[in-house]
């Protein structure tokens, strides 16, 4: 049996795709917005399509944010995708407004600077030495379609000083060209908690080799 | 490194049948959407569009159930398109499977119908679809209507044979700061020629538009998508040539690759 996978199904994603794709990979999938069911399975996926906002509104609606904060307190592996990893910076500003996250990383989800936006296609990616996320599909390039992104990561932040934990691994992405883009987080691994701005979902079979990195890691 | 630009085959599907003309070996059902997007996903293609062209609303009913046996079995984005109207249309598509939709003659009616969709799923999931061609007489001639046409580019409905009076060029720029997310131009005049894209309405429209841009229209050769990427475009669609077999979805990415393009 495979590993038990829950797609929060809050409103905000393309949740029929990433559940697809789990399956596709040998997960167990139950998409549902339940908290026990969210609290107990062996890995939790946050999707998220739209506006930050919205997004960080029907996740705290179905009381998501608790349940992505009990299970990394207790170290029970989450996935953000697209906005679903957006809400998990301090803020997100879309048209001026800017709204709080679940400030599991510092810094703020801004408006990507670059000669076309939004963001879309298949672009490659800078993955750290250490990733298991991207182990075997480090030089594939992945499905993207976002104007924002966190252009910025600080190591560092809060307890993550500490020693005993490793620093998270941050993957980054170029939206536009060198000199004419905005460099953008395109991944991090943070011990329990991981995201993509890009949808593996929807990144052919690089996508569902990182996808099944991750199943891999759970329970 | 950056973006690659995207190919994409685009099926017209009535009624849950592929139609237009398709000549593949190897098939079953040469007829069958989900079997001909599952055979381009293996060949490469970065996106698929589905055009629904279904006459009746049982037709289109039957399109939303392609689309979901689509997304059971294909892993890169699907583009749904016709005959959305609403907001309602678009979350039926969303939820059967698709990543995005494409909008037409709708949003000419309607041009609230785009800040719309994108108020509520994000300016991502809207393709706007332009169906322009060029005013007999060039700029300001005033076409079937009399209207001023700066841009000397018509927005047609009806597969170009009605003419609406509305510059191509201003609407596509209109509709991207509405949100529309991508545009694709398609162009009336090169459509089924085979003869190349229109790329000097490919570059006008890119000088004003900063949304991802779809080149449509006029497809022959592996040098015509090149020469479309060029112009501006960051994606281009086809039809007839990969349905017929003329130009497979490799080679035209090895022309790509060839002319120093990013590809996938």
């Amino acid at each position: 049996m495979g590993a038990r996978v829950v797609v929060l199904d809050y409103g905000f994603g393309n949740v029929r795709s990433a559940t697809r794709a789990l399956e596709r990979v040998g997960a167990e999938v139950t998409l549902t917005a339940d908290r026990a069911a969210a609290q107990d399975a062996d890995g939790l996926v946050v999707p998220g399509v739209g506006a930050f906002a919205a997004c960080m509104a029907g996740l705290r609606a179905v009381r998501g944010h608790e349940v992505i904060g009990r299970r990394l307190a207790g170290g029970r592996p989450v996935l953000g995708i697209c906005v679903g990893m957006q809400i998990l910076f301090d803020a997100g500003v879309e048209h001026g407004e800017r709204a709080e996250g679940m400030g599991e990383w510092a810094g703020t989800v801004e408006r990507l600077d670059a000669p076309v936006v939004p963001h879309m296609g298949w672009a490659p990616v800078e993955a750290p030495a250490g990733t298991r996320l991207f182990d075997g599909v480090e030089d594939e390039r992945f499905y993207f379609v976002h104007s924002y992104a966190a252009r910025t990561f600080a190591q560092g932040h809060d307890d993550k000083a500490d020693p005993r934990f490793s620093p998270p691994l941050v993957t980054w992405a170029r939206a536009g060209t060198p000199g004419h883009g905005t460099r953008f987080v395109a991944a991090v691994e943070d011990g329990p908690l991981a995201a993509t701005q890009f949808h593996p979902e929807k990144s052919g079979d690089a996508g569902a080799r990182l996808l099944e990195n991750w199943v891999r890691g759970l329970g | 490194m950056s973006v690659a630009i995207r190919v994409i085959p685009c099926l017209d599907v009535d009624a849950g049948r592929v139609v237009k003309g398709v000549n593949f070996q190897n098939l079953r059902d040469a007829g069958d959407p989900v079997e001909l997007a599952a055979r381009y996903d293996a060949e490469g293609a970065d996106e698929l569009t589905f055009l629904d062209v279904s006459a009746s609303s049982a037709g289109r009913e039957t399109t939303v159930d392609v689309v979901r046996r689509t997304a059971e079995q294909v892993f890169v984005p699907l583009t749904v398109g016709g005959g959305i109207r609403t907001v309602d249309d678009v979350d039926r598509m969303l939820r059967a499977g698709a990543d995005k939709v494409g909008v037409n003659t709708a949003a000419i009616a309607r041009p609230e119908l785009i800040s719309e969709i994108a108020g509520r799923f994000g300016s991502q999931v809207l393709v706007l679809s332009v169906d322009a061609r060029r005013v007999p007489g060039g700029a300001t001639a005033g076409a079937t209507t009399g209207a001023d046409l700066p841009s000397g580019y018509e927005v047609t409905t009806h597969g170009g044979r009605r003419g609406t009076g509305i510059d191509a060029v201003e609407w596509a720029e209109k509709a991207a700061a509405l949100g529309a997310g991508e545009i694709l131009l398609n162009s009336m005049d090169a459509d089924g020629t085979a003869g190349g894209f229109d790329l000097e309405m490919l570059r006008d429209v890119r000088e004003r538009v900063s949304v991802p841009l779809i080149a449509s229209g006029g497809a022959g050769k592996p040098a015509d998508f090149v020469a479309a990427a060029q112009a501006g475009a960051d994606a281009v669609l086809a039809a007839s040539v990969f349905h017929f077999g003329t130009l497979t979805i490799g080679q035209v990415k090895d022309e790509m690759r060839g002319a120093g393009l990013e590809i996938r």
